[in-house]
């Protein structure tokens, strides 16, 4: 065959790679030649490391020849700008650190490169991920595959396009309120965002320190398991990260769902909805029931509806702390003034973009003497109740399933005006990071050529049980093959 | 009209432990290069994460133990927000809400009357870089960080406003940093800042629970400073009183080179430092058992050392107090205690005289050369210091034994070489007092016609006279009979 990388996953990279009809070297040339090809119209990487790539994946050869290739050995990846890479640029798609060069690798990154990936770039993202569509960058705006005029979603809107462009086989995303998943349905790829704890957050550039989960952006459930296995596990480095049994997930790759309880919980069916993405997401769940799960269609979590204003003052509050270390001191983008106020004053004022500027200042309100208690403390307690009704509901199942997002991508430019608006398309994802549960978007249909996400949410530490649902659903269906004209 | 003086104390003490709070990094960092302890989670570079230093939490519940403080179940870690340039992350962690320990006293005693000093609280922090104030040739200042101190555990002791004057104050400092000496947990070293003291002191009327205006008071760099600045301060206060004028509530540095206080810039707003639990660590659960565990393995400390002095080597309680305050002293006296040479001396009074040469002569030396008995024992080990005291009971006198040890501390010689280089040893030997003697009759008529005709101070002088022909070294008690055999 031609050694084409057209479509591939990994695990069918993987075969080729293993039995020699293929090199590393050639599938990451193959790659970047699809990248000069597709990047022009997609514009989803802030910076290509053909170099590198192609130094790791002459390496990943020599261990591919000496037989110890490891399911992600000279398989190129792309790592969101948000994710620290020694010696690589790690922006956060922000002016402020538009030329920050690391000097550690991230934990998952550091993972990776000892299972031998090849690290081909570092992709677009809104600032400092506080968004849902990548305008937020300071660069450019990525296009979604499937319509170039419409958002891939946000915030790791270049991982999902470069994914669902085929311009790499697989991508890192970060979540802190939907930030994988959303985009993951808006460009009908997959997308985890694994239990708050399961993935290491060492090298995560920091948005919101409670929420963050670090997780893969695949082209089917197969992919995502591997790369959850690479990435996954304990690390003494993050003290949130949780030193639980780490399972083989290649092994919940079973297509039986018999035994297995899922809810649909109506608060998620929400008004101005648009109809297709409801009538797409009932059918998939009536595909599910039909592969032997048992579905309760009328379930209630009353408390849903102030998820969204708990993550927009628990998620700035936390922001305005982690973004106060990018003062033009230390590294990274410098005003220089008269004096040393002035000069971190005008770092900030010209290194920040809008929509970090009005999450700091969120923030830091909701922090203020006087206001603590009335919005900080208040919010927390009301995820307490958000956590606490999740925990009721997995007492009766063992998955939830709802839209990924209301509805299909929007226009470019549509929404930058309109903040709550924005904050709306992340309405079904933001509870899912209150309550620390992990979460898989599948593609689930499309409404015209506009792709549709599917919800799968699980208990804490479950990620097996949402990739078996995912896996059967994706087995029985189409959707992942269709692949945007581009 | 008559003013009560009060002050609370906060004190900063770093921590003696390996690493660094939150990261690997030695905390060590007092000879080291700037800049040479350092890594991306103390630089606070983008995406690092905190990991608590579990040797740190247990200092921190040894000293709050210490102190008699209550134990938290359930602590936590917050984060305080201030931007600067010192401060990597742009916020210190620290702990706002549930400190380690609270609720404790530790007693002082001024006068000879005891007093309970009550302790707010003890909780753990991380401390910020260093900042580097320097002017270029060209007159520009500019400033330079080093960032081998950010991090390093930094555990804060803040007092009840229970002190009544500098002196007490100053007194609790001493007993404070003693306890933490004792526990092996801080150097307590004031002047190279690992012992850090902040203070608020206010005025009131005699028997008003109302202070006028409680003023914070920082920039003091030793104990001397720390009583000085307090004393300063309560005289002003109350001349201000006195003259009608509002005090006011500020802060003010303590200005050591013209020995006053001076309001510091005062701020446009008050700091709010919007406290919020630290989101990058889990609560920190202290079980009963560690705790248990961690009072189990308190060492002694002074005042049941001091007492223990009293009963077991029969010591005044005044040279007990002044021996346990430094835990390195209370060491070097038992160490002492033990050497084969204490075993020669007096058994009723030996425990005393060891006492009165670290509390004279030693003492004297420490405060000539401004240092502290761990170093003078690099020089005079305990069991040099006990030959010294062995050879002053006969080879020499105290005079000539107090010179000794003087060269034993400039050379770090023994004491039996230098007697023996110098031939210092006492003469004795009436053989060889002999002709001395009677030289010393023939030279001195007068007095001895003095003696004879009944006068007992001629006696002196004529011992005096064979003290200085002898430079020193005869023993007088011998010169004495000989004298009055000789002139019978």
């Amino acid at each position: 065959m031609k050694a084409s990388p057209d479509h591939l996953t990994i695990h069918e990279a993987h075969r080729l790679l293993q039995s020699k009809q293929l090199s590393s070297v050639e599938l990451t040339k193959s790659y970047l030649e699809r990248i000069s090809q597709v990047e022009p119209r997609v514009r989803a990487f802030i910076t290509l490391t053909d170099e590198l790539a192609l130094e790791q994946a002459r390496k990943a050869d020599e261990r591919i020849a000496s037989g110890e290739a490891t399911p992600l050995t000279g398989i190129p990846v792309l790592i969101k700008d948000v994710i620290c890479t020694r010696g690589v640029r790690t922006t956060c798609a922000s002016r402020i650190l538009e030329n920050f060069v690391p000097i550690y690798d991230a934990t998952v990154v550091e993972r990776l490169k000892k299972c031998g990936a090849v690290l081909i770039g570092k992709a677009n993202m809104d600032e400092f991920a506080m968004g849902s569509s990548t305008e937020n960058s300071a660069f450019f705006v990525t296009h979604n595959p499937w319509d170039l005029s419409r958002v891939p979603g946000g915030s790791s809107g270049g991982s999902a396009a470069a994914v669902a462009a085929d311009e790499v086989p697989y991508a890192l995303g970060s979540d802190t309120g939907g930030s994988i998943r959303q985009p993951a349905g808006f460009c009908s790829v997959v997308g985890l965002k694994p239990t708050y704890g399961r993935v290491s957050r060492y090298g995560l550039v920091a948005f919101a320190s409670s929420l963050d989960q670090i997780g893969p952006l695949t082209q089917d459930v197969t992919d995502c398991a591997l790369v959850l296995n690479a990435i996954a596990g304990y690390d003494d480095r993050d003290s949130t990260s949780v030193p639980h049994p780490l399972p083989d997930y290649t092994q919940s790759l079973v297509g039986d769902l018999r035994g297995l309880r899922l809810g649909v919980p109506k608060e998620y069916f929400v008004e101005g909805m648009q109809a297709e993405v409801a009538t797409a997401i009932k059918a998939a769940i009536a595909k599910l029931e039909e592969l032997g799960a048992e579905v309760e269609w009328e379930v209630s979590l009353p408390h849903t509806p102030y998820a969204l204003a708990v993550y927009y003052i628990i998620a700035p509050s936390e922001a305005s702390a982690n973004l106060a270390r990018y003062d033009g001191v230390k590294y990274g983008f410098s005003y220089q003034a008269d004096n040393m106020w002035e000069s971190m004053e005008k770092t900030r004022q010209y290194g920040f973009g809008a929509e970090v500027k009005r999450r700091i200042m969120l923030g830091t309100y909701a922090l203020s003497a006087g206001y603590y208690e009335a919005w900080y403390l208040k919010a927390q307690k009301v995820r307490t109740l958000i956590r606490w009704e999740f925990a009721q509901a997995f007492e009766r199942f063992d998955a939830l399933i709802t839209p990924t997002s209301p509805t299909v991508p929007f226009k470019i430019g549509e929404r930058v005006d309109d903040p709550l608006q924005m904050y709306l398309s992340d309405v079904c994802t933001l509870p899912i990071n209150i309550a620390g549960v992990p979460a898989i978007s599948i593609p689930a249909g499309f409404a015209g050529s506009l792709p549709i996400g599917m919800q799968i949410i699980g208990k804490p530490f479950s990620e097996e049980t949402i990739l078996k649902i995912a896996y059967a659903y994706e087995q029985a269906t189409e959707w992942h093959k269709r692949r945007p004209n581009i | 009209m008559d003013f009560e003086t009060i002050i609370g104390l906060e004190v900063h003490a770093q921590l003696l432990t390996r690493s660094k709070m939150f990261c690997r990094c030695s905390a060590d960092y007092a000879n080291a290069p700037p800049n040479t302890h350092v890594c991306p989670v103390c630089l606070g570079m983008p995406g690092v994460l905190p990991v608590i230093n579990r040797q740190a939490v247990e200092y921190t519940i040894m000293t709050a133990l210490a102190l008699n403080c209550t134990i938290s179940d359930y602590t936590k870690f917050d984060r305080k927000n201030y931007p600067y340039p010192d401060l990597m992350k742009g916020y210190q962690i620290s702990q706002y809400d549930a400190p380690i320990g609270r609720g404790g006293w530790l007693n002082i005693e001024v006068d000879g009357e005891k007093r309970k000093i009550g302790i707010i609280r003890v909780h753990l922090e991380e401390d910020v870089a260093k900042l580097l104030h320097r002017t270029s040739p060209e007159g520009e200042d500019y400033s330079l960080i080093d960032v081998n101190r950010s991090g390093v555990p930094l555990m804060e002791i803040v007092s009840e406003p229970d002190l009544r004057s500098p002196e007490e104050a100053r007194q609790y400092l001493i007993k404070l940093r003693s306890i933490l000496q004792y526990l092996g947990v801080s150097t307590g070293n004031m002047e190279e800042g690992s012992f850090r003291c902040d203070a608020n002191i206010s005025i009131r009327p005699q028997g008003s629970s109302e202070p006028l205006a409680k003023v914070e008071v920082k920039n003091m760099n030793s104990f001397k400073a720390v009583y000085q600045a307090m004393d300063y301060e309560a005289k002003r206060q109350r001349k201000a009183a006195a003259e009608g004028k509002k005090l006011i509530q500020e802060t003010r540095g303590w200005v050591e080179a013209k020995g006053k206080t001076v309001a510091q810039r005062s701020k446009e707003y008050a700091h709010d430092y919007r406290y919020f639990p630290e989101p990058d660590l889990p609560p920190l659960v202290i079980s009963r058992e560690w705790v248990e565990e961690i009072r189990a393995r308190l060492p002694e400390l002074p005042e049941a050392r001091r007492e223990r002095f009293i009963a077991e080597y029969g010591l005044p309680l005044y040279d007990a107090s002044l021996l346990t305050t430094s835990k390195a002293m209370a060491d070097y006296f038992e160490d002492s205690t033990k050497t084969a040479q204490f075993g020669k001396l007096p058994p009723d009074r030996a425990a005393k005289e060891v006492s009165n040469w670290l509390l004279g002569e030693v003492s004297r030396i420490l405060n000539a050369n401004d240092i502290d008995i761990s170093q003078f024992r690099e020089k005079v080990s305990p069991e040099r210091l006990l030959g010294l005291i062995l050879s002053s009971h006969g080879t020499i006198n105290l005079a000539t034994a107090k010179s000794v040890l003087e060269e034993m501390f400039q050379t770090g010689k023994d004491a039996q070489e230098i007697i023996a280089q110098r031939g210092l040893s006492q003469i004795s030997d009436a053989g060889e007092l002999e002709d001395i003697i009677t030289q010393v009759i023939g030279a001195n008529p007068q007095a001895v016609a003095d003696f004879k005709s009944g006068k007992e101070a001629a006696l002196k002088f004529l011992v005096g006279q064979v003290m200085r022909a002898t430079k020193g070294r005869a023993n007088p008690q011998v010169a004495a009979e000989m004298l009055k055999r000789k002139l019978a």
